[in-house]
């Protein structure tokens, strides 16, 4: 537990969350910044799985 | 080579019973081999076919790590280092779930991955984010804080708006936690059963050029 307290700064969360949440505002659309974050992570991740190469066995059937 | 005893066994069978029927439609759906094949398609060579299955691991997770939360209790998760780890465990692996599974939602979707007699397969998995969305508004209900107030207060009317909150009342913690740590776990994990055995059965939907199978 020692070393769990000591590696706390570095497992902490790079951004606060302990605060209240961030919101962005335009027109009819509300979101938080949280959100819009992991909405752009997974279209990023959705691009890069589509153009990445996969380098496993490959095997056919 | 088979005993005296297996024949005599395979002797006394018949189809009248249930258990022997359900065993050959298995069989014949489903073969071993089919079920847990050694090779898969040239095409499934991809990361876009990588995030189902990520998305079934992090499931065990979910499910693992509520286990835990769930022999220790609330009073445990609460106060204890290592109960608020676990607690961390199971929401952050909650977020791996529904962002690896919106990923493999995009990738299937434009595949139109419901051709070649798929769409049982298609409809399972869009049952399986229906539930699993309710899993996850049960469990933010459950978290016995600020948030999940303001969570059951903003959705209470909402629900109340289907003429659901008659009998799923979200500012009900008992009612909450019961269907978080229970009937939907039992639900979403049975529907992912399903899904998955239906693509062992289907088989992995082939790319557009390599397909000749239309609709």
């Amino acid at each position: 537990m020692a070393t769990l307290v000591l590696l706390h700064p570095l497992t902490a969360a790079l951004v606060n969350l302990d605060t209240r949440a961030r919101v962005l505002h335009w027109w009819f659309i509300q979101i938080t910044v949280a959100n819009l974050v992991v909405i752009i992570l997974m279209v990023l991740v959705f691009v890069a799985a589509l153009l990445i190469p996969f380098r496993g066995p490959g095997s056919k059937r | 080579m088979t005993t005296a005893a297996e024949e005599d066994a395979s002797r006394l069978e018949t189809d009248d019973e249930w258990t022997v029927r359900l065993r050959h439609v298995a069989l014949e759906k489903l073969p071993p081999e089919q079920l847990l094949p050694a090779t898969q398609p040239a095409y499934v060579a991809s990361w876009i076919y990588v995030f189902g299955v990520l998305t079934v691991s992090a499931l065990v997770v979910i499910i693992a790590s509520g286990a835990v939360l769930t022999i220790f209790g609330p009073s445990w998760w609460h106060t204890s280092t290592a109960g608020h780890f676990v607690n961390s465990i199971h929401i952050w692996s909650v977020e791996v779930f529904f962002f690896t599974m919106v990923v493999h939602l995009w990738g299937k979707f434009f595949m139109a991955a419901w051709r070649g007699r798929r769409r049982a397969t298609w409809i399972t998995g869009v049952v399986a984010v229906l539930a699993a969305v309710g899993a996850a508004l049960t469990g933010y209900l459950s978290q016995q804080n600020f948030d999940s107030q303001w969570i059951s207060t903003q959705a209470k009317d909402g629900i109340n708006a289907t003429g659901a909150g008659a009998f799923f009342n979200v500012l009900d913690f008992g009612q909450m936690l019961m269907w978080h740590i229970m009937l939907l776990p039992l639900i979403v994990s049975f529907i992912v059963a399903i899904h998955v055995l239906l693509v062992r059965i289907r088989g992995v939907v082939p790319p557009f050029a390599e397909s000749s199978e239309g609709s």
